[in-house]
């Protein structure tokens, strides 16, 4: 039941749509073999808790099947989205700081892991000026943790830099 | 009258100042993230949620609603001067708007725009105020099969009808059904899909889902191709006020854009770009001015479309309110929203939570009036937003995800599943996926495996249940007739060409 039309004027093998529906088929396997792996209790026999689950995998497995189908008819993007290239360095500057930030939030607190994540990313959309983006990811950070922390009692993970302006400027208030 | 003496009351709610306040933030961020690329008002009050712990319902609410009508005001304003359409409804704004702007008419555009908004809005909101009563005495009849097949139509026209592809829109809603089982099953106290890890147990919270697809993975994609070109801001030229011939041209599209939006919005169906779409040709077939279209830019098309872009911002508050249907991925976080103050949202909502649904009501035609006055005299500002440049709003929406998951938990697995669900956001992105159908999916799949347990157990195991009931039966052959229809029909026409 496609609806996509054939005609894009491409017949082969469409690699990148290839890899997406392969994915796709992987994830509906996988949860097709945790959906076997839930036991039922004979209690619960007539609509249990695999039910739904094995009517979502069977879906799955039958529009990755669809997909898989479509990729080798020559996928469904359209022409001009197949030559665009995507900008390989700039994906790793964004996985950059991303790893970076998951790394550092936990033993240097909010403030610095939001620093290293803001500049990578700004690096990632081509600004240059990597010292002016961390001055503005540390003001942004600061008053965004200043703002959960004060106005919403919210904390948003405390590190070395929120102490101590904690205990510089807020003493009074304990904590 | 007793729904105009609820509607009072509700007047008397959103009234005080603690509400007036809530309203005017709710609809300035609104209009705000409407305004700028890549942030869109479902992202907006996911990251909010967590506000909910702290609030009250009914502020919280009206934050939100006046976050989602905001949206689409500050949307218009982005298509119109970037022509970069901030979110689907705008696309068709941009196709005449950022024409006008280009000819030196941006501020008949944005004016019409603003004007037609408030207009559709009005009503549309009106419409809410008189329809909500009536659908929930019908609903109050609906049984459990009845509305479980309800959601199979929803879960078909969000994900097979509206987007550009069934088997891709339908592969996202199973996506995100499968991610909404995950965790214990609430009838059996059986975990499901948790992979052994102990964080999973809880459910995967759809903060995290809806902040990874819509900022992380928005995020990544803008990334890979921002060399590719560039948006150039047109500059606000022409008066804002409307010469008299600009109005009389308005009027007729704001209100047909309402009659469109308004009942397509409402209809369990839901989705803002069908509406639009078919307010625009309307239009340009009625115009008196057929040559402006695609040209010079005619401000039938824009006036139109953004009617029908608000008003059905309304509609789609009448399932949500009334049935607990969420039929956009902003209506279903706002049902999660319901959900984490434990309210449910359904028929009886409007009896045993009245002050909520009606202040929440009167505080949308409040809203509506901010709005008007937010996105007319000081448009200027708004304009200034667009200039923020690209690295550093990515680079600040980034930082605003992680708070927005971060910092309720604390907890990293968060995060790796918040920048894993991003990557996976990445690549429905770039693979034309819609993520949309995955909120839904995620939001309404557990419920329907509610309502599709309590049917089997009230009949005794009979399958046949969903098929006897009348209305259940009608809703099922609609759903069936959304998917199929536009196949069929267009074998059809194939054989007759």
């Amino acid at each position: 039941m496609s609806t996509e039309s054939p005609s894009s004027g491409h017949t082969g093998v469409a690699r990148g749509e290839l890899f997406f529906a392969l994915g796709s088929l992987a994830l509906a396997i996988v949860v097709l073999w945790q959906t076997m792996e839930i036991p039922v209790s004979p209690l619960y026999a007539k609509v249990g808790p695999t039910v739904v689950p094995m009517i979502t995998s069977v879906g799955l497995l039958l529009l990755s099947g669809a997909l898989l189908y479509s990729a080798c008819r020559g996928g469904w993007q359209p022409e001009d989205e197949r030559t665009t290239k995507p900008d390989g360095v700039a994906l790793l500057w964004v996985l950059a700081g991303l790893v970076l930030n998951i790394l550092t939030i936990g033993p240097l607190g909010f403030t610095i892991a939001s620093i290293l994540l803001f500049t990578c990313v700004a690096r990632a959309f081509g600004s240059r000026n990597m010292m002016r983006d961390a001055a503005i990811g540390a003001v942004f950070a600061l008053v965004a943790y200043l703002g959960f922390a004060k106005a919403l009692n919210i904390n948003i993970g405390a590190g070395l830099v929120e102490n101590t302006i904690e205990s510089v400027f807020f003493a009074k208030t304990g904590r | 009258m007793e729904g105009f003496h609820s509607l009072l009351n509700g007047f008397a709610i959103a009234l005080t100042p603690i509400n007036l306040m809530w309203c005017l933030v709710g609809t300035t961020l609104g209009t705000a993230i409407g305004v700028l690329p890549g942030l869109g008002p479902a992202l907006t009050i996911a990251l909010l949620l967590p506000i909910t712990f702290k609030v009250e319902p009914t502020a919280a609410f009206i934050l939100f609603a006046g976050i989602y009508y905001g949206a689409m005001y500050g949307g218009s304003t982005t298509s119109i001067l970037l022509n970069t359409p901030g979110e689907s409804a705008s696309i068709v704004t941009s196709m005449e708007g950022n024409k006008m702007a280009r000819n030196g008419r941006a501020g008949a555009a944005l004016a019409t725009a603003a004007i037609g908004s408030f207009v559709a809005g009005t009503l549309g909101t009106l419409g809410l105020a008189f329809l909500a009563p009536i659908v929930v005495d019908w609903a109050l009849k609906f049984g459990p099969a009845d509305y479980f097949s309800l959601m199979l139509l929803a879960f078909v026209t969000v994900s097979a009808v509206l987007g550009s592809s069934a088997i891709r829109g339908l592969a996202a809603l199973f996506f995100g059904i499968w991610l909404g089982l995950i965790g214990i099953d609430l009838q059996t106290g059986q975990a499901r899909f948790t992979f052994g890890l102990q964080e999973l147990l809880d459910g995967i919270n759809v903060i995290v889902v809806a902040v990874g697809l819509f900022a992380v993975g928005e995020t990544f994609y803008m990334a890979s191709r921002a060399h590719t070109g560039e948006d150039e801001i047109t500059p606000l030229k022409g008066s804002l006020m409307m010469t008299k011939t600009e109005w009389k041209r308005s009027i007729g599209p704001w209100l047909r854009g309402t009659l469109f939006g308004f009942p397509i919005g409402a209809m369990p169906a839901g989705g803002a770009e069908i509406p639009t779409f078919l307010s625009y040709y309307t239009e340009r077939k009625l115009s008196k001015y057929p040559e402006e279209f695609g040209t010079v830019g005619a401000i039938e098309g824009v006036a139109g479309p953004e009617a029908a872009n608000n008003a059905s911002a309304a509609g789609v508050l009448v399932p949500m309110l009334t049935l607990g249907l969420p039929t956009s991925a902003t209506s279903a976080i706002m049902l999660s929203a319901f959900q984490s103050y434990g309210i449910n949202p359904g028929p009886l909502l409007l009896t045993s939570q009245a002050n909520l649904v009606w202040g929440l009501i009167a505080s949308l035609f409040i809203g509506n009036v901010m709005l008007l006055v937010l996105n007319l005299p000081l448009i200027g500002l708004w304009v200034k937003m667009l200039k923020i440049p690209a690295p550093q709003l990515y680079a600040g929406i980034l930082v605003f995800a992680t708070i927005g998951t971060y910092g309720i938990t604390q907890s990293p697995i968060d995060l790796v599943m918040l920048y894993l669900i991003g990557g996976v956001g990445y690549f429905m992105r770039r693979y034309d996926f819609p993520t949309a159908p995955v909120i839904i999916g995620m939001i309404l799949g557990p419920l329907a495996e509610q309502n599709f347990r309590q049917a089997m157990t009230i009949s005794a195991g009979d399958w046949t249940v969903f098929f006897t009931r009348p209305l259940s039966l009608t809703i099922l052959i609609l759903a069936a007739l959304a998917l199929m229809g536009p196949k069929l029909y267009s074998l059809a026409t194939r054989k007759t060409a």
